[in-house]
C-alpha cells in the first residue's frame, strides 16, 4: 500500500472517530454545552484539557525551536508547564466553587462591574482568535503535506470536521472528543521518539535517553551533539549566552508564559466541568500528567533530530566534506516540495553545505573549504513531522503522526471556538444585550457564535494576516498581563474593587500592547516600529515576547492602589469571596457572618 | 451542647480563618518550591549548579528541561492530597 493512501486511511479512521463521539455526546441543555453537564471524571477531564491545551505549536514547533535553540528554548518547557501549578493552586477549585460558565461571568460579578466584564470579554476574544487564526493554518500545512491536497481544500476539509464536533456537541462532545485526539496525538508523537531514541542511544525512554551515552560515539549524547554543532559554528547546545539581559528575558519569559497559560480562558473553563471543588485540584493534575508525557518527550525529539540532521548532511563526520546533493535521501526531495526545506548550491559544487555562516570565528574555515555560505534552509517546523522519514520508520507511523498532528490542532481549535462562543452567547448576549433570553435561544445563539467563528478562522486561515505568527506572542501576553491578575486578585484580595479591577486590567492591557506595539509596530504594520526589536533596542532591556510580565506586575500594582484610595468592597462581595474559597456550598460559607 | 449551637457561627469563623490561613501557607510553600526549581535551578541558580554533570549537560539543564516539569506534577499532586485532606478535617468538604 503507498503512503498516500495509508495517510488517507488513518486519518480518515480518525476523523470518522471524532465525529461519532460528537454525535454519540450531543448536548441538549446550555450546561450540557457550557459544562457538559459538570459530570466529567478527573482523569477524563485531564485528558481533555491536555489535547485542549497542546495545540500545533506543542505537537509539531516546539521540538523544532529546542532542536535549534537548545537551552534558550527552555522557557517553552517550563513556561507551559509551570503554568498549570499557578491554575490548580490558584484558580482552579475556586472558579469551579464559583459555579457559573465563563471566565468574563467570574470577572463581571466579583467586581460588580459590567466594565470589568466586558474589559474581560474583550481580552479573550482577542487572545482567542488570534490563537484560533494559528491553529487554522497548522491544519492547512498538515493536509496539504500529507493528503496531497491543496492547502484551502485541507482547511475547509478541517473547518468542517471541527464545525461537526463543535457546534453539535458542545462542551460534552468536545471533551469526549479531545480524549479521544489526546489518545491518538500521545501516539504519534512518543511512537517516533521512542524508536529514535532506541537507535541512537538504546534506551526506550526518549527523556532519559537524552541524559545517556550516544551509542555511535560512545560519548554523553548531549556531549557530542554540542561537539558537531560548535564544529559547524553554532553556539553549544546545552548553553545560552550568558549576558545579564538574556539571562534576565529567559526568566521573564518564562514567567510571561506560566501566567498566560493560567490566565488563557480556553485552559481554564475545562475546570467547570468536573463534579466537584476537590476534582477540580485533581484534574489539574492529571492535565498535567497528560502534557509531560509530550513535554519531557520533546526535548529529547529536538535534540535527537538535530544530531540525525547532522549526521545525514555530514555522513563522514562535520570535519569532512558533507553529503553530494545527488545521493540526498527522499525525506529531504518529499519536503523540498513543500517548500519547507530548501537547498541552493551557491559554491556549485553539488555538496550540501550546511554551516552557521553568520559566526565570524568560523568564517576562516569555511573559506579555507571553499565554502561561499550555508546552503540549506530548514523550517523548524517540519523537524517533527519528517522525524519519521529521517529515522526511517514504516509507513504507518508515518500517517499517525499525520493524523496526530491533525488531532493537535483541531482539538485547540474546537477548545478556542468554544470558549469564543461562550463569551458571546453568555456574556454578550445573556450578560448584556439580553438578559431574558431563553435557554433555546441562548443555546442557538451560542452554535450561531460558534459557526461564525469558524467561518472567520476559516477565512483568516486562508488568508493569514501578515503578524499570524507574532500574535501568539500578543495572545499570551494579553492573557498574562489582564486575565490571570483579575483572576487571582478576585479570589485572595478581597480589598480590590471594581474600580481597582477596572484599572489594573485597562493598565496591565494597555501597556502590554503599547510595548508591543512599539516595538513589532502599530497594529503589526511593517515600519510603524520606533524601536529595533532586540534587547539591546528595548527599553529595561526586556523584550516584547517578556513583556507580559510586566504589565502583569503592573496590573496588580495599579489594582492595588486604586482599590485602597477608593471605597472598601461591599460586604455581599465579601461573602461570595468567602464562599468561594470554602468548597462546601454556600451554606457554611454564609456562617461567617 | 447549647453553649456549643450558639457559639457556632462564631466558631464557623474562627475555623474558616484557619482554614484559609492554612491553604495560604501551603500555597506559599508549593510556590517556593515552584520558583525555585524553575527560576532558581533552571535559569538563574544554574551557574551555582554547574558542577554538577548529568549526562553531557549539568544540573541545571536538566531542570530547564526535565526536572522543574516533574517537579511540577508532584506539586499538584501534593497540593490537591494536603487540601483535600485539609477540607476534611476543617470539615468544608463537600459531602
Amino acid at each position: 500500500m503507498d503512503q498516500y493512501t495509508l495517510n488517507l486511511l488513518v486519518v480518515g479512521a480518525t476523523f470518522a472517530l471524532y465525529i461519532g463521539i460528537a454525535v454519540w455526546a450531543r448536548a441538549g441543555s446550555t450546561s450540557e454545552f457550557y459544562a457538559a453537564g459538570r459530570g466529567v471524571h478527573p482523569v477524563t477531564n485531564g485528558m481533555a484539557t491536555a489535547a485542549d491545551w497542546m495545540s500545533a505549536a506543542s505537537f509539531i514547533s516546539m521540538a523544532g525551536l529546542i532542536a535549534f535553540g537548545g537551552y534558550g528554548a527552555s522557557s517553552f518547557l517550563m513556561g507551559w508547564t509551570g503554568g498549570y501549578v499557578l491554575l490548580a493552586l490558584l484558580l482552579a477549585p475556586y472558579l469551579r466553587k464559583f459555579g457559573k460558565f465563563t471566565v468574563p461571568e467570574f470577572i463581571g460579578d466579583r467586581f460588580y462591574s459590567p466594565t470589568a466584564r466586558l474589559v474581560a470579554v474583550i481580552c479573550l476574544i482577542v487572545a482567542s482568535v488570534t490563537y484560533v487564526i494559528g491553529q487554522m493554518t497548522g491544519v492547512g500545512v498538515a493536509f496539504s503535506r500529507f493528503l496531497e491536497v491543496s492547502n484551502s481544500t485541507g482547511l475547509f476539509i478541517g473547518a468542517g470536521v471541527v464545525f461537526l464536533y463543535a457546534v453539535l456537541g458542545g462542551m460534552k462532545g468536545i471533551t469526549y472528543t479531545q480524549v479521544a485526539q489526546y489518545c491518538v496525538l500521545i501516539t504519534a508523537y512518543t511512537i517516533p521518539a521512542i524508536f529514535i531514541s532506541l537507535q541512537l542511544t538504546g534506551n526506550p525512554i526518549p527523556g532519559l535517553g537524552l541524559f545517556s551515552t550516544h551509542a555511535a560515539s560512545g560519548e554523553p549524547l548531549l556531549g557530542r551533539l554540542n561537539e558537531v554543532v560548535q564544529e559547524l559554528g553554532f553556539g553549544a547546545y546545552t548553553e545560552q549566552d550568558g549576558t545579564p539581559s538574556s539571562v534576565i528575558n529567559m526568566t521573564l519569559f518564562t514567567f510571561s508564559l506560566m501566567i498566560g497559560t493560567a490566565g488563557l480562558p480556553h485552559v481554564i473553563i475545562r475546570f467547570f466541568t468536573v463534579p466537584r471543588v476537590a476534582d477540580a485540584r485533581w484534574s489539574a493534575g492529571w492535565a498535567l500528567v497528560f502534557i509531560a508525557l509530550l513535554y519531557l518527550t520533546a526535548p529529547a525529539v529536538g535534540a535527537m533530530a538535530r544530531l540525525n540532521l547532522v549526521d545525514t548532511i555530514y555522513p563522514n563526520g562535520t570535519t569532512e566534506q558533507p553529503l553530494a546533493y545527488a545521493d540526498r535521501p527522499e525525506w529531504i526531495s518529499n519536503w523540498e516540495v513543500t517548500g519547507l526545506l530548501s537547498f541552493e548550491d551557491k559554491n556549485g559544487d553539488g555538496l550540501i553545505q550546511w554551516y552557521n555562516d553568520g559566526d565570524e570565528a568560523f568564517a576562516a574555515t569555511a573559506a579555507e573549504r571553499g565554502w561561499q555560505g550555508s546552503e540549506l534552509t530548514v523550517n523548524r517546523d517540519i523537524l517533527v513531522l519528517a522525524n519519521p522519514e529521517i529515522a526511517g520508520l514504516p509507513g504507518w507511523v508515518i500517517a499517525l503522526v499525520a493524523a496526530g498532528g491533525l488531532a493537535a490542532a483541531l482539538s485547540t481549535a474546537a477548545g478556542l471556538l468554544l470558549a469564543i462562543s461562550s463569551a458571546v452567547s453568555h456574556d454578550l448576549i445573556k450578560g448584556q444585550l439580553n438578559p431574558n433570553i431563553s435557554e433555546k435561544g441562548e443555546l442557538l445563539a451560542a452554535r450561531i457564535a460558534m459557526a461564525v467563528a469558524i467561518a472567520v478562522a476559516t477565512y483568516l486561515g486562508l488568508n493569514p494576516p501578515g503578524f499570524a505568527a507574532q500574535t501568539v506572542a500578543l495572545a499570551f501576553g494579553l492573557a498574562a498581563a489582564s486575565i490571570f491578575p483579575a483572576l487571582m486578585m478576585g479570589i485572595f484580595m478581597k480589598r480590590i474593587n471594581n474600580k481597582g479591577a477596572v484599572a489594573g486590567m485597562l493598565a496591565g492591557l494597555i501597556f502590554t500592547l503599547v510595548y508591543i506595539f512599539l516595538h513589532k509596530g502599530w497594529f503589526f504594520i511593517p515600519g510603524t516600529a520606533s524601536f529595533p526589536d532586540t534587547i539591546q533596542g528595548s527599553l529595561f532591556g526586556i523584550q516584547s515576547t517578556a513583556i507580559g510580565s510586566v504589565g502583569a506586575i503592573l496590573n496588580f500594582a495599579v489594582a492595588y492602589f486604586v482599590s485602597n484610595a477608593t471605597e472598601d468592597t461591599p460586604e455581599e462581595i465579601k461573602a461570595l469571596v468567602e464562599s468561594v474559597r470554602i468548597p462546601r456550598g454556600a451554606g457554611a460559607a454564609a456562617a461567617d457572618h | 451542647m447549647a453553649d456549643q449551637i450558639s457559639n457556632s457561627p462564631a466558631r464557623a469563623a474562627e475555623s474558616g480563618k484557619g482554614y484559609w490561613a492554612a491553604n495560604v501557607r501551603l500555597i506559599i510553600g508549593c510556590l517556593i518550591v515552584w520558583a525555585l526549581v524553575s527560576f532558581g535551578f533552571g535559569i538563574l541558580l544554574r551557574p551555582l549548579l554547574s558542577g554538577i554533570p548529568v549526562g553531557g549537560a549539568d544540573l541545571g539543564f536538566w531542570f530547564a528541561q526535565q526536572g522543574s516539569i516533574i517537579v511540577f506534577l508532584c506539586l499538584i499532586f501534593f497540593y490537591a492530597w494536603r487540601m483535600n485532606k485539609l477540607d476534611r478535617d476543617y470539615g468544608v468538604d463537600e459531602e
